[in-house]
């Protein structure tokens, strides 16, 4: 009936190969479409010639950068109010930038025309270490933009620097650390793509895409093109992975559209593994340098953090208008201390644009690794056990809610004792025996922990938008004539199990089974406005929508009920999922008893509509912190540097938990995506602006031979600010398990001196890192 | 989504029939076998052969067996069948130890041992175990069969001594009695193709060390195997320091490359790291 393991619903179609995804939806005289990518970093565009392409027998359409100028669509908007451009008119900013598209009958066709264009460039020097982006004379790579002489987007600063400033002066201990969190990129299986449907007669644009967020895909279409929002209708089907890949607008978007148009046919446009990791949105890349001020007891005083933050050739992540670096300032994680202050520069390289992405809770992956990282050099330094430290310096029961210095204001939690159970659990005391052990026979074993708290339900809209469009989202709920329900959310799963978990809320709430519950989602047709699933989101937003539009129909069934037992509503009681006259359970009602006489000749009384259909819009009163503690083990070979991750556990508290089994999931996930971090995850580049991580052989995704058998451990902190007391979760391994991996890499290598190494933690670096000469993990290494 | 350029495609019947076809394609033919590095070049179009000539119907080219004294593995043979019987692994555990590491199940159920020595990658690992076990590869051309030793096998990055128009039949391997084996790698994760690798062979004679063979991969080594090293450890009794110094002579003789795998100093230090592990597991084993 309610919460609970359940299989997920959307299982059966997913484990017999029956999913939907873009690549499986095929229309009547569909065309395909393929991208001309540059070669190089950066080159001014001599020429282009399309004349040969044009030729091909079964080419219908060839759309360059000029083309595009002609219909003002040259240049769309990014998610951060730059613009970038659709495809190159005047240079290419980076390796597999789009310049030309080319539609055709089939794809093999698309593809053997783009080897018939004939591009000629001028080669310009790149910026590909942002830490000489803002260097006097480095190349400027948006000279699109008026007067633009430097490659520097923003500064951004949030605490308060004087106090902070004063408590390192008198600080007892400080230390610093420079760390670097390299770029890395979501990489879904499903790579991104669009099928583009324009119907002259009607007018209506059709578009198959797997956007995570299609509403705004929707108004961000008719914005920029002028087409009017309710003839746009974005169609999400199933989407095999997002990780924040998926919430923007991409070029081949764009041009799948304007094929379509230009070709009154459908144009479909599926982009290859090499072009998802070259050229859509990238994570991290945040050059960051952090300090600690503390007693000499351990008691952390402040923290002060700089960052430069290589934001690409194009301003394009994700984030709240307010907040250009995301939520990065939650980076006093989950400590009591008395002030903090970072300041952020984003500049300009010749990398692909995007940022945020790959389950970050916008940028707070890169805070929590921070802060986790300086807790343990501090404990280095301090000869504090690691774990001794945090349990110090943890926020206490009786300070929620809790004010942070930076101005988030944590809903709940009990940090020491989910730090106790995981230390619990892993044996912690044992652990450390039997590295003392070891280290006395010279081998290599490392714990490393790491305790985290995320900010995650983007968010209140006077707070937090996109472009614009305030962070609330809506939902509906239909109640059949029998009592079977149908909900309709704004958000879109990429895997989250959203089926089963919104199902399982309105079972909650209604007294029906999850079962009796079909979830619409991914449709803008069929769905209300919200701004989609990304930073955790869905649950808090769209799942406390969910609980809210449900209990308006409890409130409509009660009057109905009501009339139905010609009682006084207020004489009326919910009990065990019906509604029932106070003190007598045999008057009482099922929902679909009540939606049967709902839609029957039952007389109303006066001013109650029948039926029970409900709609609402949520707009959430607080974001909602989920935190955890994590505790991994590992061996390092210091022959080879190999990183064996021996075990990990992880105790995580995301409040009340709707589906156990899909929380474990998403976490497993996440750990994984922690382990592929910390190891072996980095999108490199040689000093001309090479992608040397552009293929799943060179970009490496973790495999089960990588993780261990995960140990799971949860208390539970229901979230004050969410109606059903429900904290997102989707990020949280993500976000939380690289430093606890890393911590337990430097923690291996304690006896050498070393108190910090840079990810990803390959046997190289480790090795090198051992050796006293580590590399740059972003370089080409040499 | 990649897909590759036009191509012709026909299916051998017989071995006879596919040197028909290398000749009637000429050149610009490629045989494909498992396809699991020609297809991904191609559908990447880092190659555009005109013609695949398909010889996964040639099950004459499938043998595992043991002939005079000799373990014969015919070229199309898939890396899972080498794995799965104990033909190979019984005598040679080196077989075991590596093809456990090369790629994945999915790859290992398709791919094939002459593909692998054919393609001629560098970082091929069954190309150091056969050097270390010193293995003759069976081709044959239009003018009939011979026999090529595997050390003079790969003439550079993937080039072999397999000719236009010829095609690799098998592997022979001369089975040595009271012999061990074993191989080392080192892999960022896996199913990736080798930082490093050694593979290495063993056996003794009243003590002392009577044939050695030393494979590498990944490192630069000449036609993937340490013959200075080799020598260092004729006439020895194994032992730690012996098999410490034959790695670093092993490694004074590659010539590794930084790539992103990881820096040459570091390639350099796994060839003699990995060359002394698999040396002292090989002696494990006897």
């Amino acid at each position: 009936m309610s919460f609970g393991r359940m299989h997920r619903k959307e299982d059966a179609r997913f484990i017999r190969g029956r999913g939907t995804y873009v690549d499986d939806v095929k229309l009547p005289g569909m065309l395909h479409g393929a991208i001309l990518r540059s070669p190089y970093a950066h080159a001014r565009i001599v020429s282009i010639d399309t004349s040969a392409a044009e030729a091909h027998p079964k080419v219908k359409a060839v759309v360059t950068g000029a083309t595009l100028a002609g219909l003002n669509l040259a240049w769309m908007p990014t998610l951060s109010n730059d613009v970038q451009a659709v495809l190159a008119t005047d240079k290419v900013r980076f390796q597999g930038q789009e310049v030309a598209f080319v539609v055709a009958e089939d794809r093999y066709a698309a593809r053997d025309a783009l080897e018939l264009i004939e591009v000629e460039y001028e080669p310009l020097d790149a910026v590909i270490d942002a830490r000489t982006a803002l260097d006097a004379g480095a190349p400027v790579i948006r000279d699109d933009l008026e007067g633009k002489a430097d490659n520097h987007i923003f500064d951004w600063q949030a605490g308060d620097r004087a106090r902070t400033d004063e408590l390192f002066e008198r600080a007892e201990v400080t230390v610093a650390q420079d760390m670097l969190y390299p770029r890395v990129h979501p990489a879904p299986l499903e790579t991104c793509g669009a099928l583009a449907d324009f119907d002259k007669v009607t007018g209506k644009l059709t578009v198959w895409c797997p956007t995570q967020a299609p509403h705004a895909h929707r108004t961000l279409y008719a914005m920029v093109a002028g087409l009017p929002e309710h003839k746009i209708r974005v169609i999400s089907p199933d989407i095999g992975g997002g990780f924040g890949n998926k919430v923007g607008i991409y070029p081949g978007y764009v041009c799948a559209i304007v094929g379509s148009i230009v070709t009154g046919r459908p144009v479909k446009w599926m982009e290859d593994r090499s072009e998802n990791l070259m050229s859509t949105s990238f994570a991290r890349d945040y050059h960051m340098h952090g300090e600690i001020a503390a007693d000499r007891d351990g008691r952390i005083k402040a923290i002060r953090v700089k960052v430069l933050a290589d934001h690409g050739a194009f301003n394009g992540t994700a984030q709240p208008t307010k907040f250009p670096a995301g939520f990065f300032h939650v980076f006093t994680g989950s400590y009591d201390l008395e002030a903090a202050h970072c300041e952020v520069t984003g500049v300009y390289t010749n990398k692909a644009p995007g940022g945020v992405a790959y389950a970050c809770s916008f940028r707070i992956t890169e805070a929590v690794y921070l802060v986790e990282r300086l807790m343990d050099v501090l404990a280095a330094e301090l000869g504090v056990d690691p774990a001794e430290l945090r349990m110090r310096n943890l926020l206490k029961p009786d300070q929620f809610p809790y004010t942070s210095p930076t101005g988030w204001e944590y809903d709940s939690g009990d940090y020491p004792k989910t730090l106790r159970l995981a230390l619990d659990m892993a044996g912690y005391d044992e652990l450390r025996a039997e590295q003392a052990a070891k280290r006395a026979r010279g081998e290599l074993m490392g714990i490393g922990i790491s305790f985290f708290t995320e900010a995650v339900g983007a968010g209140p809209r006077k707070h937090m938008d996109i472009l614009g469009l305030g962070m609330a989202d809506g939902a509906e709920l239909r109640v059949h004539p029998t009592g079977k329900a149908v909900l309709r959310v704004s958000c879109q799963s990429q895997g989250q199990g959203h089926e089963t978990t919104f199902a399982q809320i309105v079972g909650n709430e209604l007294g029906i089974p999850a079962d009796d519950v079909e979830v619409v989602h991914g449709d803008t047709d069929q769905t209300p406005f919200g701004l989609g699933t990304y930073g955790s989101r869905s649950t808090p937003v769209s799942g406390a929508a969910t609980a809210v539009v449900a209990r308006k129909v409890r409130d409509r069934a009660k009057l109905v009920a009501a009339a139905m037992l010609e009682a006084s509503p207020d004489d009326l009681e919910w009990q065990d999922g019906k509604w029932s006259v106070v003190g007598d359970p045999s008057t009482a009602k099922s929902l679909a008893e009540i939606a049967l006489a709902a839609h029957s000749n039952l007389e109303l009384p006066e001013g109650v509509e029948g039926h029970l259909d409900a709609v609402t819009v949520y707009n959430p009163p607080n974001l909602t912190y989920p935190f955890g503690a994590y505790i991994c083990v590992v061996d390092v070979d210091p022959g080879t540097g190999q990183v064996k991750v021996r075990r990990f556990v992880a105790v995580d508290d995301c409040g009340v938990r709707i589906n156990p089994m899909i929380v474990e999931g998403q976490v497993h996930g996440g750990l994984a995506d922690g382990v592929g971090m910390a190891l072996m995850q980095v999108m490199a580049f040689d000093e001309d602006g090479n992608h040397l991580g552009a293929s799943f052989m060179d970009y490496l995704l973790p495999t089960s031979m990588e993780c261990p058998s995960w140990e799971l451990g949860e208390t539970v902190s229901p979230s004050p600010f969410h109606p059903i007391g429900a904290k997102g979760v989707g990020e949280s391994a993500t976000v939380g398990s690289p430093a606890a991996v890393v911590n337990a890499v430097v923690d291996a290598l304690a006896p050498y001196g070393i108190r910090h190494a840079d990810m990803p933690l390959t046997p190289a670096n480790v090795w090198r890192t051992i050796d006293g000469r580590p590399f740059r993990t972003d370089l080409a290494i040499s | 989504m990649q897909v590759p350029a036009t191509f012709a495609y026909e299916r051998a019947g017989s071995v006879p029939h596919a040197l028909e076809l290398l000749d009637r394609y000429g050149p610009d033919a490629r045989v494909v076998a498992g396809g699991h590095s020609l297809i991904p070049m191609m559908k990447l179009r880092l190659a555009q052969p005109e013609a695949l000539i398909d010889i996964n119907g040639l099950s004459e080219l499938a043998q595992l067996s043991v002939e005079d004294g000799e373990l014969v593995i015919g070229s199309m043979v898939r890396h899972a069948e080498l794995l799965a019987g104990a033909v190979a692994t019984g005598p040679y555990p080196i077989f075991e130890d590596a093809e456990r590491v090369i790629a994945d199940p999915i790859v290992r159920n398709r791919g094939t041992v002459g593909g692998s020595l054919c393609q001629g990658d560098p970082s091929e690992d069954l190309a150091a175990v056969f050097a270390a076990l010193r293995a003759t590869a069976v081709i044959q051309g239009p003018a009939g069969v011979r026999k090529v030793p595997v050390r003079e096998f790969h003439e550079g990055p993937y080039e072999t001594a397999v000719g236009d128009g010829e095609l690799l039949l098998a592997l022979r391997v001369p089975i040595l009695d009271g012999a061990g084996s074993a191989y080392e790698k080192v892999e960022r994760r896996v199913g990736d193709w080798p930082v490093a690798a050694a593979g290495a062979v063993l056996q003794l004679d009243g003590g002392v060390i009577a044939r050695a063979g030393i494979g590498l991969t990944a490192v630069g080594a000449e036609h993937f195997c340490a013959p200075e090293a080799e020598a260092h450890l004729i006439g020895k009794p194994p032992g730690a320091e012996v098999f410490a110094e034959a790695g670093r002579i092993a490694a004074e003789h590659c010539e590794p490359h930084s790539d992103q795998r990881g820096p040459a100093d570091y390639k350099r230090h796994l060839a003699a790291e990995l060359t002394r592990r698999a040396l002292a597991r090989a002696v494990e084993r006897i």
